[in-house]
């Protein structure tokens, strides 16, 4: 079978290209069989690859097609690194990306675009796996890029609307910042250890002793970790991603929820062994990680529209999983990632659901009292809920406890930034809720022609729902009595044999279960709280809006970030840019640099035309005062 | 001693300065006149006072036939070029209806 899983990245290529080039005109059930094809075979291979890797005493099959390119020291392969890590990404991307596919045949059945939508949706599915299977460096930079690319068109996909595009522009241009970081760190990488190859790296990281103070390294990881915040929508590079939900819902669920956020986690993941050298580098993973997972939570608490509270809480989520990097729960901050992956892309398909049965209406105001009309859909909701909320028991629990109990052990100020995020997340995910199917409808019209969606975007749903309660099998925290199954799985990859291998200290049981018991505690008394708010309607959150009114505007406009972007960043470099066009541009460079000497020239040749006369006379004057100048200097 | 008086007695300067007025008499007919056929005599008198000086010289150095025989070429030569100016003169009158050089100024641009 070996030889055939290089298909598991190419087949969705094929299929990108198929429905690009022809998918318009062989029609939309071949565009379906095709688009989901692809998928289904790379997801059937990379079960086999998985297995494969498995059965491997050292877990890591690795697949060479030669080099791509080299020069000097430098020398790049194509090549694809199955690992415990990347095995399990491969599985989320194509298993994830498979039910997301079908969804979207129910979701985008009516839109225009069909073919060009499968056709971004396998590109991407490409890239991402080329991110993260890529063996060396810079070939997961090729997918890093890729996916950003794919980000940008599907974000852009209702290219008539105004604000589509442009918030596709806006998470370009802000992935660009993170991405010169990536370049940077590697080119460190490269300076530091020789090579560009993943696993030579993690090698020779593993004989290295934990650098102290700032060098190289540090350097190196603070790079990569810039761009981790561009891709993973960390503070301060996340304001892309609230916006990006100007997508498609089954892009907002396959790309900003479920994968690509995540990859920004993966690479750190994926080089563990040299950010466990870098302390000061995890100290500012940790503390970027928690700050952006209160802050992001505290936005969501009070939008208006589904899909934003879903993004503000994606960025908070994301927050809480380098929260747990940074406290070198490597392995649970990749569960979180797992688990995420699952619950979120439930909510998102669910907020889908609904759009979808409203008819496009994103308003959680407008909405109410949807459990009778759409049963499928709200008890799948409810699930990802429990599991987001942190209910006991639940994958979302288990992910999350470790996280907050590694960042405790780590420093304690970390865990009550964190039960603070873990309470605004469930208040902000009862509400959303709350607003979406009990109580009252708000809005009779839109709920009289709600309907539930068809199967292909319920059976999705069911699957994800059974994917986020087994999830907890992989990974129920050892603090809590469990085996923690994925710390031992990911090991291989994490450590990489390393002398000084990360291994996040284990307190008591007792703490354990205390700060557990505290946090649910909290959560689930703020969930509470959120279901009692608005269980009869918008009036006692109105009140209390009322009440605050400072604060409420302060959240309901995110803290002004954008706005004081446009004013204190943009604006400067808008009008620095203007100074560069209208005094570099035209004055020196197309003025002294280029006019200048063009009318020098024109001067000097209308100066000299003056004794081209074209008389005969005046050519002989001169040849006779000439020969007189000549004559007088050799005579003399 | 004058010019005037260098010619009376026969000597080499006095050739010199007859030479020298004749070329200047054909430098200034080519600069001042504006009529080809004025201005081409003008050229064949400097060439005839550089041919005056050229005899001059040559036969206060010893008098060989060197010099002779040389000028004689020149004029066969310079009667060539008479052929030749007076062609292009014709040549211009026929196509422009002038002899005026200052007229002929087609090539400025």
């Amino acid at each position: 079978m070996n030889k055939y899983y290089w298909l598991i990245p190419i087949l969705p290529l094929l299929g990108s290209a198929f429905n690009g080039l022809l998918g318009k005109r062989a029609g939309k059930s071949v565009v379906t069989v095709v688009g989901l094809g692809v998928v289904f075979g790379s997801l059937l291979l990379a079960i086999s690859a998985f297995f494969a890797m498995k059965a491997l005493p050292d877990h890591r099959l690795i697949l060479n097609y030669g080099e791509w390119m080299g020069t000097g020291s430098l020398s790049v392969p194509f090549g694809l690194a199955i690992d415990p890590l990347s095995g399990t990404m491969m599985l989320v991307i194509t298993g994830i990306g498979f039910l997301i596919h079908v969804y979207s045949v129910g979701y985008m059945h009516e839109d225009e675009g069909y073919a060009r939508f499968f056709c971004y949706l396998n590109l991407f599915v490409f890239f991402m796996l080329m991110l993260v299977l890529g063996s060396s460096l810079v070939l997961m930079f090729v997918g890093w890029e890729g996916v950003g690319l794919c980000s940008y068109l599907l974000i852009g996909y209702f290219f008539e609307t105004d604000f589509a595009p442009a918030a596709g522009l806006k998470a370009f241009l802000m992935n660009r910042v993170g991405d010169l970081g990536v370049a940077i760190g590697m080119m460190v990488l490269f300076a530091a250890f020789g090579t560009l190859t993943v696993s030579d790296i993690l090698t020779q990281a593993g004989h290295l002793a934990p650098e102290v103070g700032f060098g190289v390294l540090t350097f190196a990881t603070l790079m990569l970790f810039v761009g981790a915040t561009g891709k993973s929508a960390q503070l301060p590079l996340y304001l892309w991603l609230p916006d990006a939900m100007a997508g498609p819902t089954p892009v907002s669920a396959l790309i900003h929820a479920a994968t690509m956020v995540t990859s920004g986690i993966y690479l750190i993941c994926r080089l563990a062994p040299v950010f466990t050298l870098t302390p000061i580098t995890m100290d500012v993973v940790a503390w970027v990680g928690a700050v952006t997972a209160l802050f992001a939570a505290t936005i969501g608490l009070v939008q208006r529209d589904i899909k934003k509270v879903l993004a503000y809480s994606t960025v908070s989520q994301l927050g809480f999983m380098f929260l747990g990097l940074g406290a070198s729960g490597f392995a649970a901050g990749f569960f979180h990632v797992f688990t995420h992956a699952w619950f979120k892309a439930l909510l998102f398909l669910g907020a889908g659901s609904v759009i979808h049965a409203m008819h496009h209406e994103q308003d959680l105001f407008k909405m109410g009292g949807l459990k009778a009309k759409m049963p499928a859909t709200f008890w799948t909701m409810l699930v990802a809920t429990l599991a987001i909320i942190g209910f006991p028991g639940t994958s979302g629990f288990a992910s999350k406890d470790e996280i907050l109990y590694l960042a405790y052990l780590k420093h304690p100020a970390l865990w009550v930034i964190g039960v603070i995020a873990a309470c605004c997340t469930a208040f902000y995910m009862l509400r959303l809720f709350t607003l979406t199917f009990l109580g009252k409808p708000r809005d009779h019209h839109a709920f009289d022609h709600a309907h539930e969606s068809p199967v292909s975007m319920t059976l999705p749903l069911a699957v994800l729902a059974v994917g986020t309660v087994a999830a907890v099998w992989l990974g129920w925290p050892k603090a809590f009595g469990g085996d923690f199954r994925i710390e031992a799985w990911l090991a291989p990859a994490t450590t990489y044999g390393q002398l000084h291998a990360a291994h996040g200290e284990h307190g008591s049981h007792q703490l354990a279960w205390g700060l557990a018991a505290v946090s649910t505690l909290f959560g689930l008394g703020s969930a509470v709280f959120g279901y009692f708010s608005y269980k009869d309607g918008l009036a006692v959150s109105e009140a209390r809006a009322a009440k605050f009114p400072f604060l409420h505007t302060l959240l309901l406009n995110k803290y002004f970030v954008d706005e004081g972007v446009e004013l204190y960043l943009l604006r400067p470099i808008r009008w620095f840019g203007n100074v560069l066009w209208k005094l570099f541009d035209v004055i020196i460079i197309d003025g002294v640099g280029v006019n200048l000497p063009g009318a020098l020239v024109r001067v000097f040749g209308d100066f000299t035309a003056l004794f081209q006369t074209g008389r005969v006379r005046n050519y002989a004057l001169s040849m006779a005062l000439g020969a007189a100048v000549l004559l007088y200097v050799f005579l003399k | 001693m004058t010019g005037m008086d260098a010619i009376l007695q026969g000597g080499l300067q006095g050739y010199l300065v007859v030479a020298l007025l004749l070329f200047a008499i054909g430098l200034a007919t080519v600069l001042l006149r504006r009529t080809l056929l004025m201005q081409f005599m003008g050229v064949e008198l400097m060439l005839n006072a550089a041919n005056v000086a050229l005899l001059a010289f040559a036969r206060f150095r010893g008098g060989d036939a060197q010099a002779t025989v040389f000028y004689l070429f020149i004029i066969a030569v310079a009667a060539c070029e008479a052929a030749v100016g007076l062609a292009l003169i014709i040549g211009l009158y026929r196509h422009r209806n002038t002899t005026d050089s200052d007229r002929a100024a087609g090539l400025k641009q």
